[in-house]
């Protein structure tokens, strides 16, 4: 299982990372949609965990951008909205049906990459 | 002041939803480093108690991380109770560039989404004017969001205050020109309507998209 963590905060998704690293998951992390589009290129993630605001490209324009290249790879997306009533009015796109609310259980995460990858 | 105030509270209520939502992002963002950085700590004893030896560096670097995170949210509150403040009074004597900053750092997040970078020029002297804190900021950000919008691609918006016979001008520059980007007119209703409260005018760059916003010493009659 490898999976690439893209938020532009750095302190958030290096320390993600570490943490899934010592739960025996591969994670590797970026701080931008350009750098993540860099990064898939040439390393072959089965599931990518994004943050939904983030400068430049969103958490929603860079999974369609990822999509047309990798179409196999899941998704998992991180916001700071409230609640999930907040995040759904935010984003009526259909596919960011899988979320967690900031601040994230490491746990709640592991389930969660479970659950996208077994579907 | 005669107004539509059906728009004034629709805008300003827009207005104050739209900041108080990026700032709740913000220090969501904060609490999840530190939820993170602690449960780091929480791994490392664990491991620890396994037999893994703990790294004293480590533990202080992570402990300055939650410190650093904590300042920030230090600095969101207080940007958020000034804020929050300047619905206080009505009209009162503002010192105009601390407002200009405080709207300039609640706006850090817009502009950090579009790649834009703010700038603020102070006036060398301080400049007070009497006049509606909220309403001006109000006014400033619909008037920075239009700059943003036209930055073009260098995407650099200035700010600057200067102080001018009988008032103050703001005057937002930035890198692209009117032409680059055509969207909906401006100003539009609710900004003519905030500019007839605040007795501004503004004045647009036919060429640059310059935007000069002048304000009254006082509005307080």
């Amino acid at each position: 299982m490898k999976i690439l963590l893209v938020d532009d905060e750095q302190e958030l998704v290096s320390t993600l990372a570490e943490r899934l690293s010592i739960r025996g998951i591969d994670a590797d992390w970026v701080t931008s949609g350009e750098e993540a589009m860099e990064k898939i290129q040439t390393t072959p993630y089965d599931l990518a965990v994004l943050d939904m605001k983030m400068p430049r490209m969103s958490g929603l324009e860079l999974r369609k951008k990822i999509q047309e290249i990798k179409p196999h790879m899941r998704y998992i997306f991180m916001t700071g909205h409230g609640s999930a009533k907040d995040f759904y009015s935010a984003s009526s796109e259909e596919g960011a049906d899988c979320y967690l609310v900031k601040p994230v259980h490491i746990n709640t995460l592991i389930t969660k990459i479970t659950e996208v990858l077994a579907q | 002041m005669h107004a539509n105030w059906e728009i004034i509270g629709r805008e300003g209520f827009t207005f104050y939803g739209k900041m108080s939502a990026s700032i709740s992002h913000e220090i969501k963002n904060v609490l999840a480093i530190i939820n993170e950085n602690a449960g780091l700590l929480s791994d490392f004893t664990i491991m620890a108690a396994r037999g893994v030896p703990i790294e004293p560096e480590r533990i202080k670097t992570i402990s300055s991380k939650i410190a650093e995170q904590v300042r920030r949210a230090d600095l969101i509150c207080k940007n958020m109770n000034q804020f929050a403040h300047s619905v206080d009074d009505h009209i009162k004597a503002t010192a105009l560039d601390e407002l200009i900053a405080v709207v300039i750092k609640l706006s850090l997040r817009f502009a950090a989404n579009r790649g834009v970078h703010l700038e603020h020029q102070a006036s060398a002297t301080p400049l007070s004017i009497t006049t509606s804190p909220f309403l001006l900021q109000n006014l400033v950000w619909l008037c920075l969001d239009k700059a943003m919008d036209l930055a073009g691609e260098k995407k650099n918006v200035s700010i600057i205050t200067k102080d001018v016979e009988n008032g103050v001008i703001i005057e937002f520059k930035h890198s692209g020109t009117l032409r680059e980007k055509s969207g909906s007119s401006f100003p539009g209703e609710k900004e003519n309507t905030l500019i007839r409260l605040l007795e501004a005018t503004m004045e647009i760059n036919d060429q640059t998209g310059e935007i000069v916003l002048r304000l009254p010493v006082s509005i307080d009659k």
